[in-house]
């Protein structure tokens, strides 16, 4: 590797302790590659020259900082993202929950929020919505408002109308949202059972008894460290038996934790929390 | 760039120090498949080097593409998976609707930030992401395709020194990827598929 790539590391290293020491957002356990290309991306975008420059600024400048923050944690994400997946929480973890008088789903990196909204849908079709509780948390405050709002694109609502009936879905998929202009409404009865709130996966605790957690596509920013301590954190908010599901490129086959999780759907990435003794588990 | 660590951490014992080259990257887009399968296919089983495939495809594609690469390959073909060790003699292919990344340590990362050049995922993503982690130790290969993928990825890989590889545009089946990268990237190397398998094998061999 020659000097000037370490160097540029180094420097993106520093950054990562800047933004941790001044605003207490702890990006340094990420998985590096994607944060340096987005570090990048900003650079370029801006009028700074340098690492450096950019790390002053964003010592001195809120908003610049955030505008860094959006770029940092990336926020694409859809309505019935992988069809298959919603479609298997469909037909397999929801009959689960119909034997049990309350469900408490914790959606975690919700963005935001059509994963949530899609959530939303399957419990209240399976007539389910009224007795359940669903936290939906982020770490960025902006796409957070943005999924309290429940409000989307309106031309995002063709392709989500595509993978809700991939996912199985029968009803009418614009009966669950008002168009305006161009915006689509999401309706006010998905929404009343949500309770949208800020948690840091880095930095926060544990939200106990959850009989669902969703953490899709969150996992992938993590280096293995992280990944293992999130995935602490995930088994100590689930009730013995509740489901954790990944995104389709996450596992939690590799982490510390393997053993306390049975597969529910592998391929789906859905698995489900063992209730094996305290003492026995591996920590 | 750390090879030593990576050569160390692999159980492929037949990787050793003296391979200039660690990591060919095969880049394609439209009429893809066809192209890539007469390079893998003059590849030996226990090729020293590791290929990574990224191809653009659906998003909701089933194994298709790992299946008929991996029936015209003597290598193992898999497709790549997070935080999963770049090993010698593998070739992994670019999983659909994710960014395929490269980490320091020589694992793969994945993101699912937006599309780039119209897909993802993104050819330029890949190369420049792998340029910074194996330098002159990587080989860039653009084949046939419709749009401009690669083709800045392809000038990263060169500006670190790697070797860059592009397929003739008049032998390809959509001429402009191979062209975008060679106005870009000035290659080291143009030239129809059915030399590019044995030019390969020949890079296994310099040290
Ligand atoms: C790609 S989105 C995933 C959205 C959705 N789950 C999906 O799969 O479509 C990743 C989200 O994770 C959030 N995130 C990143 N780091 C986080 C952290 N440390 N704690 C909580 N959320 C985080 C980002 O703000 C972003 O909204």
């Amino acid at each position: 590797m020659d000097k000037t790539n370490e160097s540029e590391k180094i420097e993106f290293d520093l950054i990562l302790q800047a933004i941790y020491q001044k605003y207490g957002y702890d990006f340094r356990d990420y998985a590096k590659a994607s944060i340096r290309r987005r570090l990048r991306y900003r650079l370029t975008q801006s009028n700074l020259k340098t690492i450096s420059e950019m790390q002053h600024k964003l010592l001195n400048d809120k908003e610049f900082f955030d505008s860094l923050l959006l770029d940092l944690t990336i926020n694409v994400t859809e309505m019935f993202r992988d069809p298959s997946f919603f479609k298997t929480i469909r037909e397999v973890v929801i009959p689960e929950f119909k034997k049990q008088p309350f469900i408490k789903v914790w959606h975690a990196g919700c963005s935001s929020g059509e994963e949530i909204y899609s959530t939303a849908i399957l419990l209240k079709e399976n007539g389910m919505y009224e007795s359940s509780l669903i936290y939906a948390t982020d770490t960025n405050e902006v796409v957070l408002d943005k999924a309290k709002s429940g409000i989307f694109p309106i031309e995002k609502m063709k392709d989500f109308t595509v993978n809700y009936r991939k996912a199985g879905g029968l009803a009418s998929f614009a009966d669950y949202y008002t168009a305006k202009y161009d915006s689509a409404i999401m309706d006010n009865s998905l929404k009343k059972n949500i309770v949208f709130s800020n948690h840091n996966l880095v930095t926060d605790g544990v939200f106990g008894e959850m009989d669902m957690i969703m953490c899709r596509n969150v996992l992938i920013y993590f280096n293995r460290e992280l990944q293992d301590r999130v995935f602490r954190l995930f088994m100590d908010s689930l009730r013995p038996g509740g489901f954790l599901c990944l995104g389709s490129k996450e596992t939690i086959r590799f982490s510390s934790y393997s053993d306390n999780f049975e597969n529910v759907a592998e391929k789906e990435k859905i698995y489900r929390r063992v209730g094996v003794p305290l003492k026995n588990l591996k920590i | 760039m750390n090879n030593t660590e990576i050569t160390q951490k692999s159980d492929n014992n037949y990787i050793t120090k003296n391979h200039k080259y660690k990591v060919i990257i095969i880049g394609a887009s439209t009429g893809g498949l066809k192209a890539i399968q007469p390079i893998l296919s003059a590849l030996p089983a226990e090729f020293a080097l590791s290929v990574i495939v990224v191809m653009h495809r659906h998003k909701d594609t089933d194994s298709y593409l790992e299946r008929s690469l991996d029936d015209s390959s003597k290598m193992h073909v898999k497709q790549a998976d997070e935080k999963e060790e770049i090993k010698a003699g593998v070739v992994y292919v670019a999983p659909p609707n994710y960014h395929l990344l490269i980490e320091d340590d020589g694992t793969f990362s994945m993101s699912v930030e937006g599309e780039v050049n119209y897909a993802r995922p993104s050819i330029d993503v890949v190369f420049e992401s792998a340029a910074e982690v194996y330098g002159e130790g990587l080989v860039g290969v653009i084949l046939t395709g419709a749009n401009k993928d690669g083709s800045l990825g392809l000038k990263k890989i060169k500006e670190a020194g790697g070797l860059a590889i592009v397929q003739t545009p008049e032998t390809s089946e959509a001429a402009d990827m191979p062209r975008a990268a060679m106005a870009v990237a000035r290659p080291d190397y143009v030239l129809p598929i059915e030399k590019i398998g044995p030019l390969l094998r020949k890079l296994e061999s310099e040290g």
